[in-house]
């Protein structure tokens, strides 16, 4: 695992939750992009370039700001940070893409009202 | 007396070269490519690049700032990370990865669909926990459904004894029984909230497989529009072990990455890796140059993101499982640099 998955992390990856990686990947995934457009995407909705997408100094921020969840170390303590469900959902609004486990909690919160928008533009 | 150059072989080990000898295995990688997938090989800039990687004296290299691309992860963890849902937050959290995937030790479909609600409860707790995209990954595995492991004819065994009408109707046999479990498993999986499903060494018991893996990616993109599908490869050519299948008009044996991605893509896959095996004898330069030349007809004709399998024994990479980080860096940037890739 050192010798695989770090080295390559380390050489090309876009560092997941570090930094944007797994928002990419989300656009990748489910729609199909390639990596341009699918950065492009990200960052025209994080208001950011590209280039900060990989940028974990400039990420870490910006996904506290937008509470889409984020990597925590001893030195950091971020108990007011959205659960992992909860940062998902803000994915999907920021995205406007709807994630699967996100929809699949939504539809069991029947007893807590009529269901949240799927997405920021659906939003009265 | 030109200066030595530390390299890796396919099998890992290091060996001291030159910088003169490393250009003639990536000249001689990229033609035995071109020889034999029909191609064009690498072109001069490209191998000149290759040369600076890999003739680098560095123990460590990476692609340029800004030109990261995702890495889809498949068969995520460890045991040492504790348990298969902890060892995924791991993943998360300590090792960046951008995706990552929950997956059985016996990474077969058939195998898993006798255990389907164990691991649709683990997927649900791993959704709860993380916030990265997590995958289930398995391998159509269609040579579990021949004799003595499955029901149908056992195909290895007919086509040696020249039965080949016997072993033909026991691989169309063993489709359709592999596409019913990959299909319920996948369906499973995607009830208790995976983000995405993953196809993994597609074809690996030939063209019978590949097709098994294509009509379950069908079924499964006509049922659920908004599932993640990914598809990779086994191998750089497709086996003929039935000869004749065919999907939709395309003759599957023979088929190289570019003819690969082209039926992936139709029938609706929204991530393709293609993967090209290590020689073990030739070294990692030789083989990253014709594993690059094997894939580059996919990257222009791509309509879905290319995600190239760059792991143990394929993509250039050591047949190693604890791979020197050397190789692992060189082969990762060599990929993105050359192919533009969209993730590895």
């Amino acid at each position: 695992m050192f010798g695989m998955d770090v080295a390559h992390s380390c050489a090309s990856g876009m560092n997941g939750l570090r930094a944007a990686g797994d928002l990419v990947a989300r656009l990748q995934m489910a729609k199909g992009m390639r990596i341009t457009q699918a950065k492009r995407y990200v960052a025209d909705r994080l208001g950011v370039t590209p280039l900060d997408l990989s940028d974990n100094t400039a990420m870490h921020e910006l996904r506290g700001e937008l509470r889409l969840g984020r990597v925590f170390e001893t030195e950091s303590s971020y108990y007011a940070d959205p659960s992992p469900l909860e940062a998902k959902w803000h994915i999907a609004e920021l995205l406007e893409l709807p994630i699967n486990s996100v929809e699949r909690f939504r539809a069991g919160l029947s007893c807590a009202g009529p269901a949240a928008p799927a997405t920021a533009k659906d939003r009265p | 007396m030109e200066r030595q150059v530390l390299a890796r072989m396919g099998d890992g080990s290091l060996v001291a070269t030159t910088r003169d000898q490393i250009r003639a295995d990536l000249e001689e990688g990229t033609q035995a490519a071109a020889a034999r997938g029909m191609m064009a090989p690498l072109a001069a800039d490209e191998l000149d690049h290759l040369l600076d990687i890999y003739a680098s004296s560095a123990r460590f290299t990476g692609v340029d700032i800004g030109a990261e691309v995702v890495l889809s992860k498949d068969g995520s963890g460890t045991p040492q990370l504790g348990s298969r849902i902890d060892a995924l937050y791991a993943c998360e959290q300590v090792l960046a990865h951008d995706t990552v995937e929950l997956f059985h030790i016996d990474y077969s479909y058939k195998a898993v669909k006798t255990i389907v609600p164990f691991e649709q409860q683990f997927m649900k707790e791993a959704q709860e926990r993380l916030t990265v995209p997590v995958h289930y990954g398995a391998q159509p595995d269609l040579g579990r459904y021949s004799a003595p492991d499955g029901p149908c004819g056992n195909w290895s065994e007919l086509l040696p004894a020249l039965k080949i009408d016997e072993a033909r109707a026991a691989q169309e046999e063993a489709v359709a029984l592999a596409v019913d479990d990959m299909v319920y498993v996948a369906e499973s999986l995607w009830e208790a909230g995976a983000d995405g499903l993953n196809f993994d060494t597609a074809g690996a018991a030939g063209d019978a497989d590949f097709l098994a893996t294509l009509r379950a990616v069908e079924t499964l993109r006509a049922r659920h529009p908004e599932m993640g599908i990914m598809v990779g490869m086994a191998a750089e050519m497709v086996l003929g072990t039935h000869g004749r299948l065919e999907y939709r008009g395309t003759r599957l044996a023979g088929l190289k990455p570019a003819g690969q991605l082209a039926v992936v893509a139709q029938a609706g896959a929204t991530v393709f890796g293609p993967a090209v095996n290590t020689v073990t004898t030739r070294s990692v330069a030789w083989n990253s140059a014709r594993a690059l030349t094997f894939v580059k007809p996919c990257m222009a004709a791509a309509t879905i993101p290319i995600h190239m399998n760059v792991g143990m024994g394929v993509g250039g990479m050591p047949m190693h499982a604890f791979a020197p980080v050397d190789a692992v860096s060189r082969a990762s940037r060599a990929c993105v640099d050359i192919l533009r890739l969209d993730g590895l």
